[in-house]
């Protein structure tokens, strides 16, 4: 046994599965707990969900906590954070990350305020390494990488002093290695004690809307900002788009000036992806946009404006119009394949 | 029963709007160069909070931390028709984090400000993006909390019902007071300044601004803050004493999180191949892209 807590991942349930981000995170919290030399164990809090943890554990988790409980049936924010807050309290896990989806970015920030511990929003990369502050080196820390300043800055984030450390990773930004399937782990059933207080916001009703595209899924993404200039073009990247198999996004200009559903937004306060390739029409590359698509492996940029940042990451680029670009690949294409 | 509604604001420098005369010539962004404005989805809390007012009755307090020059931002406040504002501000809360932040706030609320019924705060603030203090605040207080609020349906006298925007998913809560609020951009159109409180609080003064103030005129501090206070022009200013704050639970000592780094995205030239935006131009992208397998 390591003297040491585990690498602890809230693992999320979204339509009675486990979410993306947590199986992501799985993965990321097995690197971190190989190298702190101590076990990965996710948290999983509902109702009816104990039969999720053989996925946790296919995905790397050592340990599921489960707590089953009626009351934690939908996400609120007071029981999940009593079950959670009690449960670290007993386990004293060294880390804890959750998703920073609008469930982790509610239920995180009340936890780290009930352990008085620190918390790090929206990080898009996490490693191990040390710190030094004031003459004392401070080892095996989390390192919480994280853009700020409307993504002008990369911070480096780090807890020192306290424990656990915790974090929320965006969605999309850390791979899922494949799972193994009939690996098993170690249950443990959570005791629930919640009182009425818990209970001061209940839910009336929940609707969710199926999501309109998949941008994460897509293996080529073709964008328009708001440099394409009307609703209208947005016809032609879907055209493109189906062509290739691939799926339309947009920045958030493009949305803003609706030409397109929110839902297609990549960026920042969009979806992050990584496709094998992102064709980026008329966006010109502000920093929001580009932390939601810099690591596709290539990325193509079609813009009149030849200073757009775009170009700065961009693996292959033409400067011309959208409008006369795009029919002309369109014909190239339909004549290769 | 009117409504006493405390509204959180936050002072930011203006990320969203970086030109060219912010950059600096290696291509990072200076940062002390970015006008300070009124954090976008706070405009979104207070018109939330205002609202209430106008539907329900009540007060609205609006209360923000930060340096001396915040201040503009409560006067915007009353511009925009709140009731009373309050600077929280001492040297000793600078570098808070999060933690640090909503200890600050909860307490000055619990010190001053109780018994309250509703706490609106913005969604997050554009300069960090955290969404943290809300919820910490919330927990602090020992309340309950309703992120991404974007309407107010009912209110009963003891508790609201209250819609929340999760993008793909709406959610209709009900809610006991008091409560924590935290309130989308897609909530409202906040109203603007109002011509006539414009030229009333044109003379609104923090209590850093009356020390310079005081001087020039050659009258003491005192007369000049009951000067102003009669005519509801003296912004009340809090310190680390005044809210009874625990010191090893303000400022840097009392953030848990640290920075190691900070780096500057500097936009790198990845190996940019140009293609002409003519019939060959096209074709040989296509072609490359096809011999590279990213297509196909």
């Amino acid at each position: 046994m390591s003297q040491h807590g585990d690498v602890w991942v809230f693992a999320e349930v979204e339509d009675g599965k486990v979410a993306g981000v947590s199986l992501e995170l799985l993965g990321k919290g097995r690197e971190l707990a190989g190298e702190l030399g101590v076990g990965l164990s996710a948290a999983l809090l509902g109702h009816q969900t104990r039969c999720l943890a053989d996925k946790l554990f296919a995905h790397g988790a050592d340990t599921v906590y489960s707590a089953e409980d009626e009351r934690l049936a939908q996400y609120t924010t007071l029981p999940y954070a009593r079950v959670l807050t009690d449960l670290v309290n007993r386990e004293k896990p060294e880390i804890v990350l959750y998703g920073a989806t609008p469930v982790g970015r509610d239920l995180a920030p009340r936890v780290a305020s009930a352990l008085k511990t620190g918390l790090t929003a929206d990080c898009t990369d996490l490693q191990i390494g040390s710190y030094e502050s004031g003459g004392r080196l401070y080892q095996r820390k989390l390192l919480q990488i994280r853009p700020a300043w409307g993504g002008n800055i990369i911070a480096t984030i780090v807890s020192p002093d306290v424990l656990p450390e915790m974090a929320t990773v965006r969605e999309g930004v850390m791979h899922i290695p494949e799972p193994q399937e009939g690996r098993t782990g170690k249950l443990v059933e959570v005791p629930v004690e919640l009182d009425s207080e818990c209970g001061a916001v209940k839910v009336l009703e929940r609707h969710t809307q199926p999501r309109r595209v998949d941008l994460k899924a897509a293996n080529i993404i073709v964008s328009g900002g708001y440099g394409i200039g009307t609703k209208d073009t947005f016809a032609l990247l879907h055209e493109l788009a189906s062509l290739l198999g691939g799926a339309v996004g947009a920045s958030r200009a493009a949305v803003d000036a609706g030409f397109i559903h929110q839902d297609h937004q990549v960026g920042q306060t969009g979806t992050t992806v990584r496709p094998k390739l992102y064709i980026a029409c008329g966006i010109s590359g502000a920093v929001q946009h580009r932390a939601g698509m810099e690591d596709s492996a290539k990325i193509l940029a079609i813009n009149n404006d030849p200073s757009a940042p775009i170009f700065g990451i961009a693996h292959y680029g033409i400067v011309g119009d959208v409008r006369e670009v795009l029919p002309k690949m369109i014909k190239a294409i339909k004549g290769k394949l | 029963m009117p409504l006493r509604i405390i509204v959180l604001i936050k002072q930011v420098p203006d990320t969203k709007n970086v030109t060219g005369e912010v950059m600096k010539p290696d291509g990072t962004v200076n940062r002390g160069a970015l006008a300070a404005i009124f954090n976008p989805e706070d405009l979104n809390a207070l018109e939330m909070g205002l609202d209430m007012k106008a539907r329900f009755g009540g007060e609205v307090i609006v209360l923000t931390m930060g340096p001396p020059r915040a201040a503009d931002i409560l006067k915007d406040s009353l511009c925009r028709g709140a009731d009373r504002v309050i600077l929280l501000s001492d040297r000793r809360f600078a570098a808070s984090d999060t933690l640090a932040t909503s200890y600050t706030i909860a307490q000055a609320i619990q010190t001053h400000l109780a018994p309250y019924d509703v706490v609106v705060c913005g969604r997050q603030a554009i300069d960090g993006d955290t969404a943290q203090v809300g919820p910490q605040a919330a927990e602090k207080l020992g309340i309950g909390q309703v992120t991404y609020a974007d309407r107010i349906l009912e209110y009963n006298g003891s508790t609201m019902v209250i819609r929340r925007d999760l993008g793909r998913t709406q959610e209709v809560v009900e809610a006991h007071l008091p409560v924590l609020l935290t309130v989308p951009k897609t909530a409202n159109a906040p109203r603007w300044p109002n011509a006539r409180l414009l030229l009333k609080y044109r003379r609104a003064r923090s209590a850093f601004e009356v020390e310079g103030e005081a001087k020039a005129q050659g009258r003491t501090v005192d007369e000049v803050v009951n000067g102003l206070r009669a005519k509801g022009l003296f912004i009340e200013t809090w310190g680390a004493e005044d809210i009874g704050a625990d010191l090893s639970r303000i400022g840097i000592s009392g953030s848990p999180t640290k920075v190691k780094k900070v780096e500057n995205v500097v936009l790198t030239g990845a190996n940019l191949k140009l293609f002409t935006p003519d019939d060959t131009g096209v074709r040989d992208l296509i072609n490359e892209l096809i011999e590279e397998r990213t297509f196909g």
